[in-house]
């Protein structure tokens, strides 16, 4: 059984269609992304697994039918969203952040936990005083990475994580999550950056205009003409 | 230690402060200055409680006397010969926090997907609607007496002595302005405590971060819809017992005492103050109750010193006044006088 298990999700804005009803998996341990144009339903279908939006179809984490969960309540079965973007709270320190992403928790892990994250992200340790909204993207990006980790999450669904920052900070970003993915965390990414998602994932699925249109390894996607064509520059 | 030692001092201050207030306000200019404390205490209970909504959850209130509204209203009906009710105040203050706060709720559940303007809007639509229920409630069936209002209300009553009469204590006559002017204080307090509770709390730290970020919030596993709905109803609640003060201090409430000006009034001391900021939004609630009535007194005469008659109505002056100070303080000073540490710390790392 796959961890996430995505069949025939639809999303409607207003009259438009989104997402076309398109199905995918994601078994545990692996990291797979989501690829394609600006505007081709990645982040519509990031965020309506989230339940960040409503949506048809029926989306399953193990054998418990998400779909049926409000979104705040994902977070304590295992599933954390990175949103797009400056998705941190910016008037809140950077340790006030973190304590954040432990909220739906009351065990007593939650030091152990940060730990590891002030390991995984030195930084974040460094300027944990200061204020989040003042923190470069990059750092932000990081910071929002951090706060989904303190949830504990099996699943981790990352919008966009590369969006808006310089090559070198892009390259320091996905190394942390190559990291996270090292320590067992599934992950699912939604990338317009084709040629770094294929490299960091193991499998790929390449929407287009609502639907899924070709699903493959990430080595076959990126010697495939079509994608090469399409999203990698030749 | 140190620390501790200064706080302890401060509180002491305050205190003392606090409790002779009314006898500088009064002997040294007179009782109606001790109205002007009575009622600073009143809209320092109300700013607290719209800065649960706006500072705390960054929800955009505009119609938040209505809240105040309900409360008087629900006084003066239980406590009036309107009805032939007399209920004492002990029991109509609670029951006015909580009929005010299901009113928060009714306001909360239908906008809760709203943010910014469009809430604002609603809002403000909201507070009109009570305040127009109350003036047209008096046809088929009389209930609020129309724009006419509801004279003749209960004064608070305290173990059996009412507040509006003075007291003599070891043979000085204390006026009831003076006593109104203490259970104003203590319940302000009380209001204070609540909200410095609420803020250190799990749910004052889910208010900030919807404030900060909905998804992130929503993705953080705080029920939004829930924790959105309680900032309505307990900033509504702080309002209804501020309204249930305000009836049986006056003895009479009208709607007109609830339009919309009286909610941007209050919107201004939370943001003049220093919206998320407890001490500022006191301070808004003190200055911008005191400012003007200082102004009101001191603008006639200062221009008939000056050039010889009253050039400008004090009234229209003061508002030109207010105009000009609120410009300056949103130019110089966007976060409010006395802001909270964070959105300073912001503004201030921006910069830089």
């Amino acid at each position: 059984m796959p961890l996430l298990d995505v069949r025939d999700l639809a999303v409607h804005y207003g009259g438009i269609k989104a997402v076309k009803g398109i199905s995918f998996a994601v078994e545990e341990g692996e990291m797979v992304c989501l690829i394609g144009a600006n505007g081709a339903g990645k982040t519509t279908t990031l965020k309506a697994i989230a339940r960040m939006i409503a949506a048809h179809g029926e989306i399953r984490l193990r054998d418990e039918r998400l779909d049926r969960l409000p979104a705040h309540a994902l977070i304590g079965r295992g599933l954390a969203l990175v949103p797009e973007g400056r998705g941190v709270f910016a008037r809140l320190s950077v340790a006030e952040n973190l304590a954040m992403g432990a909220y739906h928790r009351d065990d007593g892990d939650i030091a152990a936990d940060l730990a590891r994250i002030h390991d995984l992200l030195p930084r974040m340790f460094e300027r944990r005083e200061q204020v989040a909204g003042t923190l470069s993207w990059g750092e932000q990006q990081m910071l929002a990475l951090g706060r989904a980790l303190m949830g504990r999450p099996k699943l981790l669904l990352l919008d966009e994580p590369s969006m808006g920052l310089a090559p070198l900070m892009v390259q320091k970003v996905f190394e942390v999550i190559r990291a996270v993915a090292a320590q067992g965390v599934t992950i699912l990414l939604v990338e317009q950056n084709a040629k770094l998602a294929l490299e960091v994932c193991s499998r790929g699925y390449v929407m287009e205009s609502g639907s899924i249109t070709i699903a493959d390894t990430a080595a076959n996607l990126l010697a495939d003409t079509r994608v090469r064509a399409a999203y990698l520059g030749g | 230690m140190e620390e501790k030692k200064k706080a302890q001092l401060g509180g002491l201050l305050i205190a003392a402060v606090l409790l002779v207030a009314p006898f500088v306000a009064g002997l040294g200019f007179g009782n109606a200055w001790v109205r002007v404390l009575d009622f600073a205490a009143l809209y320092v209970m109300l700013a607290l409680g719209l800065n649960i909504v706006v500072g705390f959850a960054g929800l955009l209130d505009l119609g938040y006397i209505a809240f105040y509204a309900v409360g008087a209203y629900l006084y003066a009906l239980l406590a009036s010969p309107h009805f032939g009710l007399h209920w004492p105040a002990w029991a109509i203050l609670p029951l006015g926090a909580a009929v005010a706060g299901l009113f928060g709720v009714l306001l909360g559940a239908p906008t809760l997907r709203l943010r910014g303007d469009y809430l604002a809007i609603v809002t403000l639509g909201f507070g009109e609607i009570i305040r127009i229920f109350l003036n047209n409630l008096n046809a088929p069936i009389n209930i609020t007496n129309g724009p006419k209002g509801i004279a003749r209300i209960d004064p608070i009553a305290i173990a059996g002595q009412p507040l509006s009469k003075s007291i003599e204590v070891f043979g000085v006559s204390i006026p009831g302005v003076y006593l109104y002017y203490y259970l104003f204080v203590v319940l302000a307090l009380g209001i204070v405590f609540v909200t410095i509770r609420l803020q250190d709390s799990r749910i004052g730290r889910a208010w900030v971060a919807i404030r900060e970020d909905e998804i992130a919030a929503k993705a953080c596993g705080i029920d939004t819809r829930n924790v959105k709905l309680l900032a309505f109803a307990m900033g509504a609640s702080f309002g209804g017992v501020a309204g249930g003060l305000f009836a049986g201090f006056q003895e009479f409430v009208s709607p007109e005492s609830f339009g919309l000006m009286a909610s941007v009034m209050v919107l201004c001391m939370v943001v003049i103050g220093g919206m998320g900021n407890v001490p500022g939004v006191i301070f808004g609630g003190l200055l911008l109750t005191l400012l003007p009535e200082i102004f009101r007194n001191v603008a006639g005469p200062a221009q008939q010193a000056l050039f010889g008659k009253v050039l400008l109505d004090p009234e229209s002056l003061r508002m030109l006044l207010f105009g000009v100070a609120l410009i300056a303080v949103m130019l110089y000073r966007p976060a409010g006088l006395w802001p909270d540490v964070r959105h300073r710390r912001e503004l201030a790392g921006k910069k830089a």
